[in-house]
């Protein structure tokens, strides 16, 4: 326990720095944090992060929370988050300014497996925030275009206000081999595309089932039903992919919050395979 | 490597062993009388035990009353455990100071003392095992937990009697010890005399008590079988059964047993259960900050899984009814624990049945979903699941 602050003991924060802030949309913000001068040699407290990981972010004073890494996955020099403000501890967070201190632990969590993705199409399906786990995963394909299929990314929003990161998705559309579709609950005037939750999107999309793998990420009721349709539609459960959310106060397994069955969401998860989550999500109240 | 063959010490011999662990250091820790139970805390001398008194559980009762001897430990489990040290209540995790825009975290926490513990049952020491599973054996390890675990001395006691709560047998981790302790007593009262049968479980242990000087250094073959026969007598006064056979299974396909309602009606949420069960880990963590926001330190604290908050994600708790918030206990206790970890978390131990308001009874809600399984699938048959 003399061990000075953070290099071995996983469940104390490292101060990282604010370095940008970005407003998505009116209630949803992306930090850009700096590691420390000196990073400490422990693996636990690289950058480096598979998409789909999670760090627990630590706000001074206030609580902390499990957000997922929306960043590079190749930018090593930083790490970056995309924080929906529902509460006392997000509101904070979104709050910071450009040099404010945020406690970073992390990576923590299963990733995505672009491994089993290489040579595949890749379907990225989000709900609102889910679309924030996963860009990593947009980004990686992009950056290495010649090891993947087609990208399809299929997303949902309430309203088109509430779209993240619109410049990149317009940009990513029209990139070669990638589809991007994005549909909201309400549209307004000016909203002249699609309407509707997210698997209404699928009747647009030329899917190659045996040779696709989909993860989706976003509130479990759209995940059940976008399962639900990939498997009608002929994808193999263990071809899908989902990003399960719990509550969470250590991310290491000991404060039992997160059990999903005989899952700790934590450190067997976020992502699992459709095929081991299916009887779960049947359960209410699990 | 000494062997292992059982010794005999007296009553004064046991006085001067607390004395000796105190002389190596350590702080020794064991039962002790408080506010009508017995509860572990600081032992610094013989008399700080529990001598001549005993205790009565019951389903939802717990009395003390005097024995008519000088037994020092002739009565069961209380409502603590060890995990009191092991895995504290309330400990702080860091403490940090702001200073400008940044904070630095200070780690200055002093390093917990060395303890002895002094008078662990055997599903005690089961339940530590347990723990250890879940806080060091695991991808993560507990630094807090492994600081504390570390260098403990166990003087392990065989349980010469059970509480009518006690069904150790059933999950096969008592009444007779084992697994890993440094000495283990089994005391012998009653016509006059007062002795202890002890072995040395480790090189620690066997040190120690070449230390003592013990009055037999063998124990006479009688006494060991008098010994023998006092654990066993516990064993044979065990009346609460759980039957283990393919638990997991049975929990695992009866999710919509109408039983989850019926608990659910008695059940208060209070969650008794959970804060005086060995072997239940769940923490929460709380945030605190000085009025200047300069100082701001996190604690950790024992949950439970039978609080509202507990499951609470944005929108509402994924368990808000009673009857998920006992179904989840009992269905980690006994059946996901096993994915989890490998082992039951039960022990037996029986402390969830005796401090429950109410007087739930797990032994009793698992026979009541055995004997009307909701699901028609067969349970698969396979081995039982206690504790290896
Ligand atoms: C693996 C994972 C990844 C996540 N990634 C992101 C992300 O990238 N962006 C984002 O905006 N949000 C993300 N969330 C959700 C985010 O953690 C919650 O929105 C946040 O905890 C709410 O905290 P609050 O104090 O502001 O809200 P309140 O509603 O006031 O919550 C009070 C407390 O409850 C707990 N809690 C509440 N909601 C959640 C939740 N959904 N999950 C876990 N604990 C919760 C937290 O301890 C929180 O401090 C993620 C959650 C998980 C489990
Ligand atoms: S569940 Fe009950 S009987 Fe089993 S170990 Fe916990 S307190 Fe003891
Ligand atoms: S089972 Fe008993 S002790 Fe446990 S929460 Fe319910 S009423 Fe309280």
């Amino acid at each position: 326990m003399m061990a000075t602050a953070a290099t071995v003991d996983p469940m104390l924060p490292q101060p990282y720095s604010v370095r940008q802030v970005v407003k998505e949309t009116s209630d949803t913000f992306t930090l850009t944090l700096e590691p420390p001068a000196l990073e400490p040699s422990s693996g636990v407290y690289r950058n480096r992060f598979q998409p789909g990981q999670f760090s627990m972010l630590w706000v001074f004073g206030v609580g902390e929370l499990p957000i997922s890494i929306s960043g590079d996955p190749a930018a090593r020099d930083r790490l970056v988050y995309t924080v929906r403000s529902v509460g006392q501890a997000t509101q904070t967070l979104v709050s910071c300014e450009v040099g404010d201190a945020v406690g970073v632990r992390g990576p923590f969590g299963t990733g995505w497996p672009m491994q089993q993705a290489q040579g595949r199409d890749v379907i990225v399906i989000a709900g609102g925030i889910g679309l924030a786990p996963l860009r990593p995963v947009i980004y990686e394909v992009l950056h290495n275009r010649e090891k993947y299929g087609r990208l399809v990314i299929l997303y949902g929003a309430r309203s088109p206000h509430d779209l993240l990161y619109r410049r990149e998705l317009t940009a990513w559309a029209r990139q070669r081999e990638t589809q991007v579709l994005a549909t909201v609950d309400y549209g307004g005037l000016n909203w002249h595309g699609n309407v509707g939750v997210v698997t209404t999107l699928f009747k647009y999309v030329r899917l190659q089932p045996t040779r696709s793998l989909a993860f989706a990420c976003g509130p479990e009721i759209m995940m059940r039903f976008v399962a639900r349709d990939l498997e009608t539609n002929g994808l193999a459960r263990e071809n899908i992919y989902l990003s399960m959310e719990r509550n969470m106060k250590c991310a290491l397994g000991f404060c039992g919050h997160c059990q999903y069955g005989p899952h700790f969401i934590c450190k067997d998860g976020p992502i699992f395979s459709y095929d081991r989550m299916r009887p779960l999500l049947e359960k209410y109240e699990l | 490597m000494a062997t292992r063959t059982p010794a005999l010490l007296t009553l004064e011999q046991i006085e001067r062993l607390v004395l000796l662990l105190h002389g190596r250091g350590y702080q020794v820790v064991g039962p002790t009388v408080r506010d009508g139970a017995i509860v572990y805390d600081v032992v610094e001398k013989l008399s700080d035990l529990p001598v001549g008194w005993t205790d009565e559980q019951e389903a939802g009762r717990y009395r003390l009353r005097r024995r008519n001897d000088e037994a020092l430990f002739g009565y069961v489990v209380g409502p603590q455990s060890w995990k009191k040290y092991l895995h504290p209540a309330e400990v702080r995790l860091l403490t940090a100071e702001r200073s400008g825009h940044t904070f630095r975290i200070l780690n200055n926490e002093p390093a917990p003392p060395r303890r002895a513990f002094l008078g662990v049952r055997a599903c005690e020491l089961a339940a530590i095992a347990v723990q250890d599973r879940v806080l060091q054996g695991d991808r993560y390890g507990d630094p807090i937990y492994a600081a504390r675990r570390e260098g403990i001395f166990i003087v392990a006691v065989n349980c010469t009697q059970a509480a009518p709560t006690c069904f150790c047998t059933s999950m096969g981790t008592g009444p007779r010890v084992r697994g890993a302790f440094e000495l283990s007593l089994t005391e012998l009262v009653g016509l006059g005399k007062h002795e202890f049968v002890v072995e040395a479980g480790s090189d620690a242990g066997a040190e120690v008590l070449a230390e003592l000087a013990p009055a037999q250094a063998v124990a006479s073959q009688a006494t060991c079988q008098e010994a023998e026969a006092a654990v066993e007598r516990a064993a044979s006064q065990i009346q609460r059964r759980l039957d283990t056979t393919g638990i997991r299974d049975l929990l695992y396909s009866n999710f919509d047993h109408p039983r989850w309602d019926n608990v659910a009606q008695r059940c208060l949420t209070c969650a008794n259960c959970t804060m005086v069960c060995p072997t239940c880990f769940c923490t929460t963590v709380e945030d605190v900050s000085d009025v200047t926001g300069t100082h701001a330190e996190r604690w950790r604290k024992w949950d439970s899984c039978f609080t509202q908050n507990f499951s609470y994600i944005h929108g509402g708790s994924v368990r808000s009814s009673a009857k998920s918030r006992y179904r989840q206990w009992m269905t980690h206790k006994l059946a996901s624990w096993i994915d989890q970890f490998g082992s039951s978390g039960c022990v037996g131990c029986g402390r969830c049945i005796t401090w429950c308001p109410v007087g739930i009874d797990i032994t009793e809600e698992v026979r009541a979903i055995r004997e009307s399984p909701a699901s028609s699938s067969q349970v698969r048959k396979e081995s039982s699941h206690g504790n290896p």
